[in-house]
């Protein structure tokens, strides 16, 4: 019976506790406000794990001058810290890179929200501590509840205070233990009279306000709040890691839907805090339309902010297109199982005063929204007054549309001559001024149409309405012409702008689909790793108008493999940033919060099986790249991390190969040489022993038989020899064929000569067709190779046999015969008997050493040639067939 | 009076063996250990023939061929491994007489010895030559088989008369072409394989089992004139 998948433990949740175990702990002292005794508590711990005989280092602490806190410090080894130089002046500040050499169990770090001074390797604290995590050290932490990213607003609110030191949500969600450190706000307000709590100066303007029992009392509820929260949380993963079945909620998911504005951020804090609360992920998405692209810069540099803030709060953000922004957002959630869409109200803006049909976005999402739940947000209590309703940024004039609207106007102007000069009736004349209209809003845009509206309209009063020549009107009739010269002027050059832009944009999408095919393409057909770099270097420096590189590791450290144009160096701040993006599998480099003042940005190419090396853009804008652009080196990265997986696969499985086939060798290659060089040494040995033990006592046969054997054994061991230097020299790619014109049939004599005695047991019949042409080969090596099959013919075939040697051509291939009549070759091993040492018949009791014949195959290979093994004459024995090409040509010999 | 032998090698234990053997088939023996020694030797000595080893720890042995060839024409036999075949056609074109491959078998070597003693003994003894069947007289350039008249073309008659000048020696290609066809015709070997598979047609009882025009694979060609192959 199948188990109930509820009841199956969750690889999501095991994957997650067991990264718990390969990282460091962290622990968070967490306080609803300072003074609450964070870090006395933290170093008090501290102390028990150093009693407990734990290798506690203090990172930073920061005691604030409190003597019950710096007593504490006595006995704590201390870290030094760093002195971090900023424009010409230098400040003290955590030793990161101290710490993670000197890599205690247990380091203390205070004020996790800290912000370092610009220059250090991150921008905060929090950062660092990750590092710590990554490299296995436990941390121990403090932190305020208003230093949480995603309460930012709600303390801003409580406290009037704009919290700007922060810590991402997740990261304070992925803490291991978070102890609260509690205290009533009583007696916080207490110590705080008695001196006891320190405030920076700065701050002291706004404590009156902070240090109100109603501000700590909500500060208070927010951290018990966020602490029981977690504990839930907790629970349930634990209870998930460990298939225990209970009522889980269903998977939930929150989209958060931003328009443009500074309320774009605020809905995604609430979007964070709504997915936080029912542990589910989340994502912010945006919807390009047509229309929205007139948005000015600083609305789509504050919706480009809120994406980038819904990332560092863990959303995953989507940038999609569509002409209604309604449906497109309500597609998306429904593809994606969104259960819960956050989406913002805005004040009723002029439209919805003027035009009755007006619907915001709220309430087009709610008609459509189904099943999936809708939590719109009322607009922030302050009207953003800075945003003031934007106009259009004055699109320029160019000559190009100034030449086009007076020439357009004087056009219509002839042509209305033309039609009074025929007396055809005036409407005609309005008719082509019209379309003068229409054609400059098309082509040029709002502002040209108005004006050639407002010239048509004077052109045609002054020209062809009665009174001529004046520009005095008495028909109320042409005040209604111009009127629609302009309703149309407008209308047409929204549509026409708008359908142009809409164009751009698809040429654009196209652009980029196309690169990002092309992309695939290409790297699919590169078949090296070095191609699949330059590729990805070349596309991605096309894609994004700006250079590339990729980095690649290089025995511990990454080297510049590829770049676009060519580059072979990167600045320190660069080549840190770079680093930091390998070690820890994130983006760091110019737009994040890792080293931001590098040049670069660095992606790392991860795969499934982790990161395969670093891909650095770098733009010649000042600009962090939009997060559109950022999707879209995302997928160049990830479909180059796949392409170069593909060819590192493709290598480690061809190393893999030839590793075991090495092995095989060697292995083969030790048995052959312990055998094959043994068993004659052991007859030489024991006959010339036995001559000089007995010598006088044996008889002259005797004595003759005994140096017969030894003079037979040490020319096998030769033989042997022999084979072993053909082999190292095939092997060694030293055997090049020296060609010369050559008698095949002198050949085989001399190598039957050669074999002499080894086949005196055997009739060698050879059957020669009786012209012969002359081949073009290495007379030496095709003779050792015709040696070694004659001799492995003998090995194979049985005493008295015979021994067939046949050769024929076709004019174009040359083939020569050699058959026993043996036992055979099976079927099977026809092919494998070429292989180095390998035997049909491990036991055989025939001595050999299993090389002769792949000789004879990397000889005949070298000649351009075939060999192979076949049944022998009749089905009987084995048959070795060797193919040579034949010379096109033969030299004329003269007579 | 035997014939005295200078045996040129480093080994000892060759020299030994050599020395061994040979003494027993009535040769006198004299042995040097390397290229300075042997040249020397050859100089004061004045073998009958020289016995050499290529591969010499102080010099090349083809050196030692040329210094040796600079006073005398004594018959050299080359010792030398397998697959080294451009070092035995250089020995050889350089005056060197013949070779053995290492390693070799004493029954080979004391043919090949008797074989280049004989032609320096009797160089002039007989210009008869009989090989089986056939016999032939180079100064009246006259071959008969079996009693009867052999036709040979001009060309088949130069080959032979070069092999039959020196038999049991081993000629190389480029010797043979450059006697026979020119200096300009050392490459074209396939001018030899033709010639000499017409020449073994005519003289040889099995042409494909030759018994006196020998083929020396990659190196060239010997004319035997005793003996069994």
């Amino acid at each position: 019976m199948p188990t109930p998948p509820d009841l199956r433990p969750s690889p999501d949740a095991l994957l997650a506790e067991a990264r718990r175990d390969q990282r460091g702990h962290l622990k968070i002292f967490l306080g609803a406000a300072p003074g609450v005794g964070k870090t006395f508590a933290m170093l008090s711990a501290a102390h028990e794990k150093l009693r407990a005989g734990v290798d506690v280092l203090a990172g930073v602490i920061e005691h604030h001058g409190r003597p019950e806190t710096r007593a504490l410090l006595d006995g704590l080894p201390l870290l030094p810290l760093a002195e971090v130089h900023h424009r010409g002046r230098s400040f003290p500040e955590m030793d990161l890179d101290g710490l993670l050499q000197r890599h205690p169990a247990l380091a203390l770090i205070d004020e996790f929200a800290h912000s370092n001074v610009p220059g250090s390797r991150h921008l905060k604290r929090w950062q660092d501590v990750e590092d710590l995590l990554d490299a296995g050290i436990d941390v121990y932490t403090t932190l305020n509840i208003q230093h949480l990213e995603g309460l930012n607003d709600v303390v801003e609110q409580i406290t009037g205070i704009k919290v700007r030191e922060t810590v991402p949500d997740s990261v304070f969600a992925a803490a291991d233990a978070i102890e609260l450190i509690d205290l009533p706000p009583d007696d916080l307000i207490r110590r705080l009279q008695d001196g006891k709590v320190y405030v920076p100066d700065q701050a002291r303007r706004a404590m009156h306000h902070f240090f109100s029992p109603a501000t700590l009392t909500s500060l208070r509820e927010m951290a018990l709040r966020h602490a029981a929260e977690r504990v839930d949380r907790q629970m349930v993963d634990y209870m998930r890691a460990h298939a225990i079945s209970g009522p889980w909620p269903s998977r939930e998911r929150v989209m958060v839907c931003l328009g443009t504005g500074e309320e774009a951020e605020r809905l995604v804090r609430i979007g964070r805090r709504s997915a936080e609360r029912r542990g589910s992920a989340w994502s912010a998405v945006t919807v390009e339309t047509p229309g929205s692209l007139h948005g000015s810069p600083a609305r789509q540099a504050a919706l480009d902010a809120a994406l980038r803030l819904a990332e560092q709060l863990g959303a995953e953000t989507r940038t999609l297109h569509g002409t209604d922004v309604a449906s497109t957002l309500l597609d998306h959630a429904r593809t994606t199982n969104v259960t819960l869409i956050v989406t913002g109200r805005p004040l009723p803006g002029p439209w919805s005063r003027l035009w009755p049909w007006y619907r915001p976005l709220a309430d087009r999402i709610l008609a459509g929204s189904g099943e999936i739940s809708v939590l719109v947000v009322p607009p922030g209590e302050r009207k953003p007054a800075a945003i003031a309703p934007i106009a259009d940024p004055v699109p320029p004039f160019p000559w190009q549309a100034a030449l086009l609207t007076l020439s357009t106007i004087i056009g219509a102007t002839l042509l209305g001559g033309l039609i009074d000069h025929f007396d055809l009736p005036l409407a005609n004349i309005s008719v082509a001024y019209l379309m003068a209209v229409l054609l400059v809003a098309i082509r040029a845009g709002q502002t040209p149409a108005i004006l050639t509206s407002l010239a048509c309209f004077f052109s045609f009063n002054f020209f062809f309405t009665e009174p001529r020549y004046t520009f005095a009107i008495t028909d109320s009739q042409n005040i209604l012409t111009i009127v629609f010269f302009l309703l149309a002027a407008v209308t047409v050059s929204k549509l026409a702008a708008r359908l142009r832009t809409q164009v751009d944009r698809l040429r654009e999408n196209a652009r980029r689909t196309e690169t990002l095919y092309a992309f695939g393409r290409t790297v699919s057909a590169a078949v090296t790793q070095d191609d699949v770099l330059w590729a990805v270097a070349h596309h991605v420096a096309a894609t994004l108008h700006g250079r590339s590189l990729v980095l690649m590791p290089d025995g511990g450290t990454l080297r510049i493999a590829a770049g676009y144009p060519p580059e072979d160096r990167l600045d320190d701040t660069s080549a840190a940033a770079a680093d930091w993006a390998w070690n820890n599998g994130r983006m760091a480099g110019r737009g994040t919060a890792t080293l931001p003042a590098a040049g670069w940005l660095f992606l790392p190419m991860k795969t499934a099986r982790g990161a395969v090396g670093i891909l650095g853009v770098r733009q010649d804008s000042d600009q962090p790249p939009a997060p559109d652009l950022r999707q879209l080196l995302d997928m160049l990265a990830d479909q180059a991390a796949i392409a170069i997986e593909r060819t590192t696969l493709v290598g480690d499985i061809e190393t893999a190969r030839v590793a075991t086939e090495r092995e095989r060798l060697r292995a083969a290659l030790l048995s052959s040489l312990s055998h094959d060089l043994r068993t004659p040494l052991v007859s030489i040995m024991g006959a010339a022993s036995s001559l000089i033990t007995y010598g006088p006592s044996l008889t002259d046969p005797q004595r003759t038989d005994l140096s017969q054997t030894i003079q037979d054994e040490a020319e096998r061991l030769n033989r042997f020899v022999q084979n072993l230097l053909d082999m190292t020299r095939l092997e060694a790619g030293a055997l090049r064929p020296k060609t010369d014109w050559v008698d095949l049939p002198d050949i085989i004599e001399a190598a039957r000569r050669r074999a002499g005695r080894l086949l005196e047991r055997h009739t060698v019949r050879i059957t020669l067709p009786p012209a012969l042409p002359l081949i073009c080969v290495d007379p030496v090596l095709i003779e050792q190779v015709v040696f070694n099959l004659l001799d492995n013919a003998r090995k194979y075939a049985p005493p008295d046999s015979t021994i067939t040697v046949w050769a024929g051509h076709d004019g174009q291939t040359l083939t020569l015969e050699i058959s026993d009549q043996g036992p055979g070759i099976p079927p099977e091993d026809r092919e494998r008997v070429f292989d180095m040492f390998y035997r049909v018949d491990r036991n055989d009791r025939q001595s050999g050493t299993g090389l002769g014949l792949a000789i004879c195959r990397g000889i005949v290979t070298a000649h351009g040639g075939t060999l192979q093994a076949d049944s022998g004459l009749n089905g009987v024995g084995a048959s070795l067939i060797l193919r040579l090409p034949m010379p096109e040509t033969v030299p004329g010999v003269p007579a | 009076m035997s014939a005295h032998l200078l045996v040129i090698d480093d080994e000892p234990q060759i020299r030994k063996f050599l020395g061994i053997s040979l003494s027993a088939n009535g040769y006198r023996v004299s042995e040097a250990d390397s290229a300075a020694a042997g040249t020397a030797a050859a100089r004061t000595l004045k073998p009958d023939l020289v016995v050499l080893d290529l591969g010499l720890p102080d010099g090349d042995g083809q050196e030692v061929i040329s210094a040796i060839r600079a006073f005398s024409d004594c018959p050299i036999i080359i010792l030398s491994v397998r697959a080294d075949e451009f070092d035995k056609v250089e020995a050889l074109d350089r005056g060197a007489n013949d070779y053995m491959v290492k390693p070799f078998g004493i029954a080979e070597l004391m043919a090949r010895l008797r074989a280049l003693l004989r032609t320096r003994t009797a160089p002039e003894e007989s210009d008869t030559l009989t090989l089986g069947p056939v016999s032939l007289s180079l100064a009246r350039r006259v071959i008969t088989r079996d009693g009867a008249d052999l036709h040979l073309s001009k060309r088949e008659w130069d080959l032979l008369a070069c092999l039959a000048a020196a038999p049991d020696h081993v000629l190389t290609h480029r010797h043979l072409l450059r006697t026979v066809w020119g200096p300009a015709h050392t490459e074209d070997t396939a001018y030899l394989r033709v010639y000499i598979g017409q020449l073994r047609q005519k003289l040889e009882e099995d042409p494909a089992r030759p018994r006196f025009l020998l083929t020396e694979p990659g190196i060239g060609y010997r004319l035997k004139t005793g003996g069994e192959a």
